[in-house]
């Protein structure tokens, strides 16, 4: 059974120059204790897909079709706004990019800690203790104390760990973890992501991880779902999306990882022109326009094609032709 | 907590030296002599001599502001030209009065300015968020002298609702109360507007930051979001504004003490001013001063103490 199965999912956003579709046809599975990776540039439906899950769609956003099924029962969009806020916190957290801003600035540490255990039933000391407990499964140093502190008086990285700790204290089934390193430097990224994966293994929930840092979803994840313009283009296991990635778009963000560069070079490759204009989208292919593998099948409409067991590429040269390995 | 508290008081008793040195300063630069002003037309030259010996105005301007300075600090601000009584005990008997119409206008101001401006955030674009914005800038707009001229005919003249004027029995707390009702009204009314308007600013600011997303994806109820998590911070800057907005209370008061003939430090200065009573009129200034800076430093504390990134700050 998956803890998160999203099929079909179609997001639309009502603006002064019509409508915007946001996400169309997403589909993707987080199974039970695994890493999902969601990858792609700004813009590309991140954000939405989250607060699409988490029922925190802005008030011009609107669910038009598809389906988000929660531990194989709960189908999300179909709850009420209350039934989704007695999920959230408790059965599925967050951790949010912004570690500086994602703590309420005059609220001390162990306040804001005990009040989203309010539904637990325990007592103040109860609270308290379970807070002090999973602060030092975070390794603040000082647990005790931690608590009577605000947010300003920590580092970033410390914030970010107390964050997940509060995201982890309920021990949700789902954990969503919003670029939970990027505004982090590299060490604590590296310490960050293996905190995360220790405590994943210890909770045994399952997580879903946006990143756009190639690296640290192959490290960390167990899938990937490769997000563009708010479609779901390619989605498999790490090893088979990055050793054999199907999908025009896949591919060119694998060259244009910093971290495969062998030779040195002043230019770093970058993919040439933008994110269409998610008011008009194109009826075929929503990377066409920036594909180098581009051809007469590109303007119609493409469903989503099986390369091999659970790797899936929106493509019609995938199985038309044989995919070629590398390009550059 | 302490440490800042320590460092704000430093600093209002800097901010009230220096408003007695700009007073001092202004007293000096009034064109006419004080003594022939206080002694009128027909006094002789021997009596404004000897009066401008007790005043102390032949000694050099530095030790004229010294004994200024050190007896405003002592408490001694001259004495009423009339009666020779000691300048602070009057204003100090009209001082509560004052007071207490300040708090009643500080009390509609935050009673209806802080639910209006909340109710207009969170209710942002809908048909109520723009009356509260029309009805904002409307008391905004009107003058305070002008609500209480309407008020008074209103409520007192015409439905003969409420008392037109004086400040109610000796007392008699609950006579007290509902003389107050309109003068208060005239002078917090409009303070109802800013402060709406601007809780209504901070909240919106406030519901968009990360923290609150952080909150509502904690499954937090919205009433622990908007007063505990929103509010608690949206509130501060409004505290600070009225921190200041009682200097301009307290200039209402003196229509609204005029208008309703209500007792008060406002009444006090009008009153001196006509009969030329020049040390009441420094003296009432002066206390007014302190008062205003006293309020803004309990604005301050508050804030410090609801704040605790300003605590740390100072």
């Amino acid at each position: 059974m998956s803890t998160l199965s999203i099929s079909g999912l179609n997001v639309y956003f009502s603006t002064e120059d019509g409508p915007l579709h946001a996400l169309k046809d997403v589909g993707f599975d987080v199974p039970e204790r695994r890493i999902v990776g969601i990858v792609g540039e700004s813009g590309c439906g991140k954000s939405t897909l989250i607060n699409a899950i988490l029922g925190l769609l802005a008030d011009n956003g609107d669910i038009r079709s598809g389906e988000i099924v929660f531990e194989g029962m709960r189908d999300l969009t179909k709850l009420s706004a209350r039934g989704m806020q007695d999920l959230r916190g408790l059965r599925i957290s967050t951790v949010f990019q912004d570690p500086m801003g994602a703590l309420n600035p005059v609220l001390s540490v162990g306040r804001q800690m005990t009040n989203i255990q309010y539904r637990s039933g325990q007592s103040h000391s109860e609270k308290v203790a379970r807070a002090i407990e999973m602060l030092k499964l975070v390794r603040i140093p000082d647990a005790e104390n931690a608590l009577a502190r605000y947010p300003h008086q920590f580092s970033g990285g410390m914030k970010q760990r107390i964050a997940i700790a509060m995201a982890l204290m309920m021990e949700p089934a789902l954990l969503i973890a919003d670029e939970p390193t990027t505004a982090l430097d590299a060490t604590l990224e590296v310490t960050t992501i293996e905190l995360l994966k220790d405590l994943q293994e210890k909770i045994g929930c399952s997580v879903l991880f946006i990143s756009h840092h190639l690296g640290v979803i192959a490290e960390l994840c167990d899938d990937v779902v490769v997000m563009y313009a708010g479609e779901v283009v390619e989605r498999g296991t790490v090893r088979d999306v990055f050793q054999r990635p199907s999908h025009p778009y896949t591919r060119r963000l694998l060259e244009c990882d910093p971290a495969r560069q062998t030779q040195r070079t002043r230019v770093l490759p970058t993919i040439p022109g933008e994110i269409p204009d998610l008011r008009a989208r194109p009826a075929g292919c929503v990377f066409a326009a920036r594909c180098l593998d581009r051809h007469d099948g590109c303007d119609q409409h493409q469903p989503e094609r099986s390369v091999s067991g659970g790797h899936a590429v929106r493509c019609n040269l995938v199985g038309s032709r044989q995919t070629q390995g590398e390009q550059a | 907590m302490l440490n800042y508290a320590i460092k704000r008081l430093g600093l209002s008793v800097a901010i009230v030296s220096l408003a007695m040195f700009l007073l001092f300063c202004m007293i000096y630069l009034v064109p006419g002599d004080p003594a022939s002003v206080a002694l009128g037309p027909r006094a002789t030259d021997a009596m404004k001599e000897a009066l401008r010996v007790k005043m102390g105005l032949d000694q050099p301007i530095w030790v004229q502001f010294m004994n200024f300075f050190m007896g405003a600090w002592t408490g001694d601000l001259g004495e009423e030209v009339l009666s020779g009584r000691p300048v602070l005990d009057v204003v100090f008997e009209q001082l509560p009065y004052t007071l207490v119409l300040i708090a009643g206008g500080i009390s509609w101001s935050v009673a209806l300015g802080i639910p209006l401006g909340c109710w207009a955030a969170i209710k942002r674009g809908s048909l109520a968020d723009r009356m509260v914005g029309i009805l904002s800038v409307a008391v905004i707009a009107v003058p305070s002298f002008v609500i209480a001229i309407y008020a008074l005919l209103i409520f007192s003249v015409t439905l003969r609702w409420l008392p037109a004027i004086g400040a109610g029995e000796p007392g008699d707390v609950g006579d007290q109360l509902i003389h107050l009702i309109l003068p208060s009204l005239a002078v917090g009314l409009g303070w109802v507007g800013y402060i709406a308007r601007m809780v209504r600013a901070s909240m919106l600011e406030v519901l968009e930051a990360s923290h609150i997303r952080t909150a509502r994806a904690f499954g937090l109820p919205d009433r622990t979001i908007t007063y505990r998590y929103a509010l608690t911070i949206a509130i501060l800057p409004t505290i600070t504004l009225l921190g200041v907005g009682i200097g301009q209370m307290l200039s209402s008061a003196v229509f609204a003490e005029i208008v309703f003939a209500r007792p008060g430090v406002g009444k006090l200065v009008y009153d001196a001013i006509l009969t030329r009573n020049f040390p009441v009129v420094t003296g009432a200034v002066l206390v007014t001063t302190v008062i205003f800076v006293l309020l803004n430093l309990i604005a301050d504390l508050i804030v410090g103490a609801l704040d605790p990134r300003v605590r740390s700050s100072f």
